[in-house]
């Protein structure tokens, strides 16, 4: 019980180290607030996606493994970004997701606005009766896939796995469990407007409906 | 005016908790729980969470204000996009215990300081006032709660374990409540 009593000596001055920056700077003295202009270099990004990629790729069993950890690296960034994107939403609207409509906007607005700079281009309801629990969200041309060009023998994959991660982490953060994909859909023929076309498709678990269903009807 | 804030996981596990006094109207900042008590506010916490989970699909608000009185302990909840959930336990300062004897000047002096210390908020659990200072303490909190979480070796449901972190808490209180 000796972390509960109240008035612990501080030990953030005296003991230098890789554990205290040695000008007394931690990460909470830093605003939360970016100024709106800061915009990262796309160049860096590419860079460092193409990495992410390959390193996900080592001894990978199958397309679906490497999308999986495309997944798993991006998962963990939605459930920081969940918190982030809510405070810095002035404080009048800030509001938790409490259903999926509210969540999916969430994501269409802040989370691509954050991410890529404008908004998703669309956002469906599966038409098909067997699947309520599938939404879709579509980006016409995903950033991160700006430079990225699969291979025909990978013509399965579609490295926005990891933003479909992200979409995942902030899902589960807001307790919405689903399982989120990436899927291409744009064609390769000439004509085509948007070859890079992807669809995350969103499949909420069946009891996050359920519960909507409850508080539908309260 | 003593107070218990734990913060609660997604999986109901604590991730931080701390226990200090009021630091208003001469208060000292030390808690006054007593040994008993202190083991007890962490069930009474932990109670809680039920109706924190009921509460927080009818309101959509960060702050879900005083959800829950168990004795004399009113307890107030904040809760995070991520579903996390900050608890403060505050339990205000004995009143009437001793009623005897008002002739006394002693006595007097209690009744003099009991006095001005209800119009503290430590001592309206349930007043405007106090809501507002809960929910200025409670966002100062997930102010460095997100700061916190934005670390890249930071997982969740992790102890926060910083010393920083616990002074800004701290700081906080003294501030606030």
């Amino acid at each position: 019980m000796a972390h509960l009593a109240p008035n612990k000596p501080s030990s953030g001055k005296e003991s230098a180290g890789l554990r205290y920056p040695t000008n007394g700077k931690t990460i909470y003295h830093r605003p939360l607030n970016r100024s709106k202009t800061a915009e990262l270099s796309q160049a860096s990004f590419a860079y460092l996606f193409s990495e992410m990629v390959s390193y996900a790729q080592r001894k990978v069993t199958g397309i679906q493994d490497l999308e999986k950890r495309l997944n798993n690296q991006g998962h963990p960034i939605g459930l920081k970004l969940l918190d982030l994107l809510l405070i810095r939403e002035p404080p009048r609207s800030q509001a938790r997701p409490l259903n999926i409509i509210t969540l999916l906007h969430f994501i269409k607005i802040n989370l691509w606005q954050h991410l890529f700079g404008r908004q998703a281009d669309r956002l469906e309801k599966s038409s098909d009766p067997e699947a309520q629990d599938e939404y879709m969200i579509i980006d016409n041309e995903p950033l991160v896939n700006a430079f990225i060009s699969v291979p025909k023998e990978m013509s399965q994959l579609n490295c926005a796995a990891f933003v479909a991660g992200i979409i995942e982490g902030v899902c589960d953060g807001a307790a919405f469990p689903a399982r989120v994909t990436a899927h291409t859909v744009g064609t390769k023929d000439e004509g085509e407007m948007w070859p890079g076309k992807t669809v995350f498709l969103v499949k909420f678990q069946p009891e996050v409906l359920e519960r909507e269903a409850l508080i539908g009807k309260a | 005016m003593s107070y218990y804030f734990a913060i609660i996981g997604t999986k109901d596990n604590p991730l931080f908790e701390y226990e200090f006094g009021t630091s208003k109207q001469g208060g000292d900042g030390q808690p006054r729980f007593s040994e008993h008590a202190r083991h007890f506010n962490q069930f009474i916490i932990h109670s809680s969470i039920d109706i924190v989970e009921e509460v927080q699909w009818t309101n959509g608000q960060l702050y879900l204000k005083g959800i829950d009185k168990v004795f004399n302990n009113y307890i107030s909840c904040f809760m995070t996009g991520g579903n996390v959930k900050f608890l403060l336990l505050h339990l205000p300062p004995h009143t009437g215990s001793s009623p005897a004897a008002p002739s006394s000047a002693a006595a007097a002096a209690q009744a003099a300081a009991s006095n001005r210390s209800s119009t503290s908020i430590g001592a309206n659990p349930g007043s405007a006032q106090t809501d507002e200072a809960v929910k200025n303490f409670m966002t100062e909190v997930y102010d460095n709660y997100v700061k916190a979480i934005m670390s890249p070796f930071y997982k969740v449901n992790m102890e926060i374990k910083s010393p920083v972190f616990r002074q800004r808490v701290a700081a906080a209180g003294r501030k606030y409540l």
